[in-house]
């Protein structure tokens, strides 16, 4: 620390790539002047895996797997968009139960996504407890998913043209019991999170993003509805079942992580909403599109879809030559561009704000790294 | 004992003695604390904690110790040696000496002196030097930015500590901690200062670095604060020092407000290990309960809001004592 000098005022701390609360391996370089940050850099791409190449090396279906793993904590989402995109391709309709299914796993999925957020949040403000809580309610929601899926996180579970494999009576029971124990855990994080003196005073006026650095950045998801846009794929650009379904799009006035943590709260209730409003509804029918072909080989084109993932916009851009393999295929993901608004958020803040500003961003680092 | 006195003299044979009987009462608290900490966090959490050695995992903490003893201490390369190597050694000192003024029972006090707060507080002090030390030695940014946090805390939070104490002082007229006990014979002090007793437990969680307050090891943080570059034993003594400092405040608690030894049927030393367990358990629902305060806010906490009012509680205090 001395090397550098007495006369300046600044040092530099390096924020991971190992560290408790940059949540997998992100680096954050900060330049600091006592404990105030006046340089936040983010240094990404520990976690590359080159998903993107290897689509260019499989056909469409081996590709499938590799949704799972770009979020590995909304899988279900990215699944559903490449879904989407190669439907688009070959102009395959869907039936409506497995729009159904693929609604109620979706959200399903939003919501334990959101409640791994919720706990490592709390961690990252110094609430060891909460997280705990979460994993336990996450827990019910993995072991529902897993009948169905066959896995706990990495889900493989769309086909092009609808699901390989029908929800049964007892998925149906456990989650509408699931809805409710949740419901009644909701009440429980009120009163001991939002209503904690302690956390408002962390959060309010944290880390305020305007509308027009939304804009700017190109921010989607729960960042853009914090300050108060009320941007969600699911209504803008409808797509599956959604439009049949009655739910809100919570917003907040601010912007600040205060306002991001209540919309996402609130999100988990919407989405209880829809799976129950769902549940209600699911049609009888078959869950594949008749005539799928053995051999995926759209005809040339481009295509793209968009999802509301849990993080926000993930697009999915497919280039088709005709071939058994995608030309190309470029992901839209949602933590990319809403990570690169923290360098203007953090300047003058505490290395705790930085900390609970990374932790509303909601990064997951390896769908960052591709 | 008898051999003892003959070859020190009393004086000293009850010096020994007593200082053989600190360090055992520190291991042993420090093991049983260590334990319920873990057993209390992980039923607030919805698991059983450690569960294998022991009875419910009772001896957990000596198997823990032992590795801990067994493990390799890794100096650095570029700490600065003495201070490095020293810092344990300070920050455990001194919370041992504490143990000669408190009276566990009307009888067992190693020695009844007229400043017995004021040596408490004092020696309580000097935690702050060894976490400096620590911090600066390990050249480690980490464990600086948490041995400056420590500094600005335990001197913020040290005022008004002293200050809320002085109220039940001012009652009793006297510095020593066995009179304090001995004026609680009718009714405990906290049912005349529940301010104070508030203020007390909120500094003394302060003082102590736990959470809500734990800003200079705030894990998500700075990862481990100002322990982050030790490892072994040093880093054991660490966190023998944190929990025999809770013991220490949770006791100065139940001799000011909660009566000390005294109580019902049971021998004083019971009733005295009883309060200061409660008083302890209290203090690790806070830390398992509340997320972490950020540091201005502490700091602001302090000043404006404990000193004050800390204040006003010993202004009050004296009026009345005045006025009677």
């Amino acid at each position: 620390m001395l090397e550098r000098g007495l006369e300046e005022k600044t040092y530099v701390l390096n924020l991971g790539p190992q560290h408790p609360s940059t949540h997998g391996v992100l680096r954050v370089e900060l330049e600091m002047e006592g404990e105030f940050i006046t340089k936040a850099d983010p240094d990404i791409g520990y976690g590359h895996r080159g998903h993107e190449h290897m689509a260019e090396n499989r056909n469409y279906q081996q590709f499938l797997p590799n949704l799972g793993r770009v979020d590995y904590l909304h899988a279900l989402a990215y699944n559903q968009c490449y879904c989407m995109a190669v439907e688009k391709l070959l102009g395959l309709k869907v039936p409506e139960r497995a729009e159904f299914i693929r609604v109620i796993t979706g959200e399903m999925n939003r919501i334990s996504s959101h409640l791994l957020w919720l706990g490592a949040y709390l961690l990252d403000l110094g609430a060891f407890t909460p997280i705990l809580y979460c994993f336990d309610d996450r827990e019910h929601i993995l072991d529902l998913l897993d009948r169905v899926t066959g896995s706990r996180l990495t889900y493989c579970y769309y086909r092009f043209g609808g699901v390989p494999q029908d929800i049964d009576e007892e998925f149906v029971a456990g989650t509408r019991e699931f809805i409710k124990r949740l419901r009644t855990r909701f009440r429980d994080y009120d009163n001991l999170v939002t209503k904690n003196v302690i956390f408002i005073h962390r959060t309010r006026d944290v880390g305020i993003i305007t509308q027009e650095q939304c804009l700017e950045y190109g921010l989607t998801g729960p960042m853009v509805r914090g300050s108060g846009i009320p941007y969600d794929i699911r209504r803008s650009e409808p797509y599956s079942a959604y439009p049949l379904f009655d739910f809100e799009i919570p917003i907040g006035s601010k912007g600040d992580i205060l306002d991001r943590y209540l919309v996402r709260v609130k999100e988990m209730e919407q989405s209880l909403r829809i799976i129950e409003q769902a549940l209600n509804k699911l049609p009888e029918g078959p869950i594949m599109a008749e005539k799928v072909p053995k051999r995926i080989k759209p005809a040339e084109g481009e295509v793209y879809a968009a999802v509301e993932a849990a993080r926000g916009e993930f697009g999915c851009y497919v280039v088709s030559q005709g071939e058994v393999k995608p030309y190309r295929i470029k992901l839209r993901v949602p933590s990319f561009a809403n990570l690169s608004i923290l360098p203007e958020l953090s300047v003058d803040t505490l290395v705790a704000d930085l900390v609970a500003i990374l932790g509303s961003i909601d990064v997951v680092v390896p769908e960052i790294d591709r | 004992m008898e051999f003892l006195t003959q070859m020190l003299g009393a004086d000293v044979a009850r010096m020994v003695v007593g200082l053989i009987a600190i360090i055992a009462l520190v291991s042993v608290n420090a093991l049983f604390l260590i334990w319920m900490e873990r057993k209390v966090a992980a039923h607030m959490q919805l698991r059983p904690g450690p569960m294998e050695v022991g009875w419910h995992g009772a001896v957990q903490t000596v198997a823990d110790a032992v590795k801990l003893m067994g493990k390799e201490l890794i100096t650095p390369t570029d700490v600065d040696r003495p201070v490095y190597h020293l810092a344990p050694i300070v920050i455990f000192l001194p919370v041992l000496l504490s143990f000669l003024v408190i009276p566990f029972s009307q009888t067992l006090i190693i020695r009844d002196m007229n400043v017995g707060v004021l040596l408490i507080l004092a020696f309580a002090s000097l935690t702050v030097l060894a976490i400096l030390m620590a911090g600066w030695a390990s050249n480690n940014k980490y464990s600086v930015l948490g041995a400056i946090r420590s500094v600005a805390q335990t001197v913020a939070y040290e005022i008004p500590l002293l200050i809320t104490l002085m109220s039940p002082i001012l009652m009793v007229g006297s510095f020593s901690l066995a009179d304090i006990v001995a004026a609680q014979e009718r009714y405990w002090f906290v049912l005349t200062q529940p301010l104070a007793f508030i203020l007390y437990i909120v500094c003394a969680t302060a003082e102590t670095n736990r959470a809500p307050f734990d800003l200079p090891e705030a894990e998500s943080e700075l990862v481990a604060g100002f322990h982050t570059e030790y490892s072994g034993m040093k880093f054991g003594l660490f966190f023998l020092a944190e929990y025999t400092n809770m013991f220490i405040v949770s006791a100065l608690a139940t001799i000011f407000f909660l009566g000390g030894w005294r109580g019902p049927f049971l021998p004083g030393i019971f009733w005295f290990l009883i309060k200061v367990y409660a008083i302890i358990f209290l203090l690790m629902w806070f830390r398992w309960t509340f997320p972490r305060v950020r540091f201005d806010q502490l700091i602001t906490f302090a000043w404006k809001i404990l000193i004050p009012l800390a204040f006003a509680n010993l202004l009050i205090t004296a009026l009345i004592m005045k006025l009677r």
